[in-house]
């Protein structure tokens, strides 16, 4: 069902497909692309996150129109868009529910890729470019929190940027550069405004080096075997630009959910007082899609360390393809595997409720299992299981896991 | 089913830890309880007359300290809101002084106040309103029906989130006004400070402020602390989110417009892959 490519018809395409091939290659890249045929839901979150980056950054250039970036200021900009600007309640709740919906989407799409193995031989490159976009989308969505300057805002700027004081020797003055000052201050929030709008542009080219890699060797696919023959295949339009389209409406009915009955359920109410530098919150947390991080950090009783195992837990996923030694990709045919990813999900899920927990007591204890647990799994797990595990019968090809599934 | 019984274990081990886990922040305010709000829910819009008199009781007790900054006279007469006439509105904006200027002498002076304007705060600048009150800043209150909380827990929260329960800010600044009591034997208090069930530290800088018929509801509205401190609630809940009925009326025409969509999707779906064997 793959193979045609576009030959254009009238006088003026030929001349200017001659020129510049565009419509062939939306046609062969995108239209008449070859999908495997057995994809299922979890696969529709690549053009999820693709709409919801998009939706990211038309709502933002709107706020951005209103917005006032100055310490003095961006409190009562934001609440003028909150009362003033037409739509402005709607703009800045899709704005910042859509970062959490962005979030759970990528985690899906993460998750998703452990489960079916979709980093492996030959789709690394895809896997670490994909590494790449989740840091710059943890550094994006960390600067927006900031911008309301409410103090939540103030004191996780305060938070993250005092990490950086860990550092030996030029700690401090690697801090107060990233500042432009003494403190957290306008500096501060002016030149994490000017970022908050530049990363999400990054974040854009590296989606499209993602995709580029994807085209490269195609989809994974849930039996996590490699496309054989055209069989095995069906064009991207219409089966799959349906498909995902109704996936898409189904999470906006979710993120609809959000932004217009509990618009402020995911965001921490400290946030709607103006950032004070000389009152601490009672508790400092950043929002729940970074909360897992933050119970790592915490756990660990030496700042320097703690720093180091927060960056590890995200750069571990760089080596996962490396790591995961087993031949087989997807976790349907890896009774073993198939369980330590569920502890691992529940793992992070754990991590999460930990990092919005106070740093006391038995809280910590169980963070500190916890993260053990979470490295054990990438460094220990990963590796063995390639060895010690018996996988299942692959089936042939994906057309016969298609037509005679084997019953689990 | 075998495969997953260690992911069933590890989630009851899970569960049982986090049930297990004492709770550390030994909690000794009480929980605000909730209250009954006209505009709680996907189809909730304010009482007018309730705001009205929300408004009354802000005028005349809690504007004496607090502030409303964010707040504009015009939003009176706004749809949505206390449902003010214009008229109403520019009388009340007129009965306020705004300091303007300078002039073209280079004056600063005092004018009443206009639609445009917004409600004008009682102290100059924080330090004033610290040298008057013992130290202790009374809030600017324009979005304090938002900007308070209190811990809810696992799983309650997760529970909110399919109850749409947004009224923690509300239901507290209730339990507070409503909150005070006399502190615990052994407990002594300066005379500038108050005990409060549900205010974290229980000692608070502000007096009680309300007292049976302080104010003068002239609709028949009982007027009790309680009535009075409700209604004054649900209008800091409008002032903090002066668009809620227009957010939740577009929040259902959109839900219906999603499912709808949703579900000509699906059959669209449907239709196109039942070409393709061995698909549904």
């Amino acid at each position: 069902m793959s193979g045609q490519t576009y030959r254009p018809q009238s006088r003026f395409m030929k001349w200017f497909e001659a020129r510049l091939p565009i419509v062939g290659f939306v046609y062969s890249d995108f239209l008449n692309y070859p999908t495997p045929r057995n994809l299922n839901y979890w696969w529709a979150y690549g053009g999820i996150l693709t709409f919801m980056l998009v939706a990211q950054i038309v709502t933002g250039v709107v706020l951005a129109m209103h917005y006032t970036p100055t310490a003095t200021a961006a409190f009562d900009s934001v609440e003028h868009i909150m009362r003033d600007v037409n739509y402005g309640w709607l703009l800045r709740y899709l704005h910042a529910n859509g970062g959490s919906m962005f979030f759970l989407a990528v985690y899906i799409h993460m998750f998703r890729g452990l489960y079916y193995g979709s980093y492996k031989d030959p789709r690394e490159v895809l896997w670490i470019l994909g590494v790449i976009i989740y840091l710059l989308m943890m550094a994006t969505a960390f600067m927006g929190y900031v911008l309301p300057w409410g103090q939540m805002s103030f004191w996780a700027a305060t938070v993250i940027t005092n990490l950086f004081t860990a550092i030996p020797l030029v700690g401090k003055s690697i801090t107060q550069w990233l500042w432009g000052g003494y403190a957290v201050d306008n500096p501060t929030l002016v030149r994490f405004f000017s970022l908050h709008y530049l990363l999400p542009f990054m974040i854009f080219g590296v989606v499209i080096l993602h995709i580029w890699a994807l085209h490269v060797p195609g989809n994974n696919n849930p039996a996590g075997i490699d496309v054989k023959s055209d069989k095995d295949t069906l064009p991207f339009h219409p089966y799959m630009t349906v498909k995902d389209n109704f996936a898409l409406v189904c999470f906006l009915i979710l993120f609809a959910w959000l932004v217009f009955y509990i618009p402020n359920y995911l965001g921490h109410s400290d946030n709607y007082i103006p950032a004070n530098p000389l009152q601490t919150p009672p508790h400092i947390v950043p929002e729940w899609y970074l909360l897992p991080f933050y119970a790592i950090l915490r756990a660990i009783p030496h700042k320097l360390l703690g720093v180091i195992a927060l960056f590890a837990s995200i750069g571990v996923l760089v080596f996962v393809p490396w790591l995961d030694t087993s031949k087989v990709r997807s976790a349907r045919f890896r009774p073993l595997y198939k369980q330590f990813f569920w502890i691992l999900v529940i793992c992070c899920i754990g991590l999460g409720y930990l990092g919005s927990k106070p740093p006391e007591g038995g809280y910590v204890i169980a963070a500190r299992i916890l993260t053990a647990y979470y490295f054990f799994h990438f460094l220990v797990i990963l590796p063995l299981l390639g060895y010690v595990e018996k996988p299942r019968p692959l089936p042939a090809s994906i057309t016969e896991a298609v037509l005679k599934p084997r019953k689990a | 089913m075998r495969t997953l019984n260690f992911a069933t274990l590890a989630t009851l081990a899970t569960l049982a830890f986090v049930a297990a886990t004492p709770s550390l922040a030994a909690e000794t305010t009480a929980k605000p309880e909730r209250q009954s709000w006209s505009f709680a829910g996907p189809f909730g819009t304010y009482d007018r007359g309730q705001l009205q008199r929300g408004f009354k009781v802000y005028r005349e007790v809690c504007s004496v300290c607090h502030g409303l900054k964010l707040v504009a006279f015009r939003s009176l007469a706004e749809p949505g809101g206390p449902g003010f006439t214009a008229a109403q509105a520019k009388t009340v904006a007129g009965e306020f002084r705004i300091n303007d200027g300078p002039n073209d002498r280079g004056e600063m002076f005092e004018r009443p106040g206009r639609l445009s304007d917004y409600i004008p705060s009682p102290d100059a600048n924080e330090q004033a309103a610290r040298a008057i009150y013992n130290g202790a800043l009374p809030p600017d209150l324009s979005v304090i029906a938002k900007a308070r909380s209190y811990e809810v827990g696992f799983p309650g929260f997760i529970l909110d989130a399919f109850k749409q329960y947004q009224e923690s800010g509300v239901d507290f600044v209730y339990a507070y006004i409503t909150g005070y009591e006399n502190p615990p034997a052994g407990v002594s208090l300066p005379p500038t400070q108050y005990w409060n069930r549900v205010f974290p530290g229980h000692r608070t800088a502000m007096r009680p402020p309300l007292q049976k018929d302080q104010v003068e509801y002239s609709d028949g509205t009982p007027q009790t602390i309680e009535q009075y401190s409700r209604d004054v609630a649900a209008f800091l809940m409008w002032a903090a989110e002066p668009h809620l009925e227009a957010r939740k009326r577009i929040g259902f025409q959109v839900m219906i417009f999603l499912v709808v969509f949703a579900g000509l999707l699906y059959f669209t779906k449907k239709k196109i892959w039942s070409k393709v064997e061995g698909h549904a």
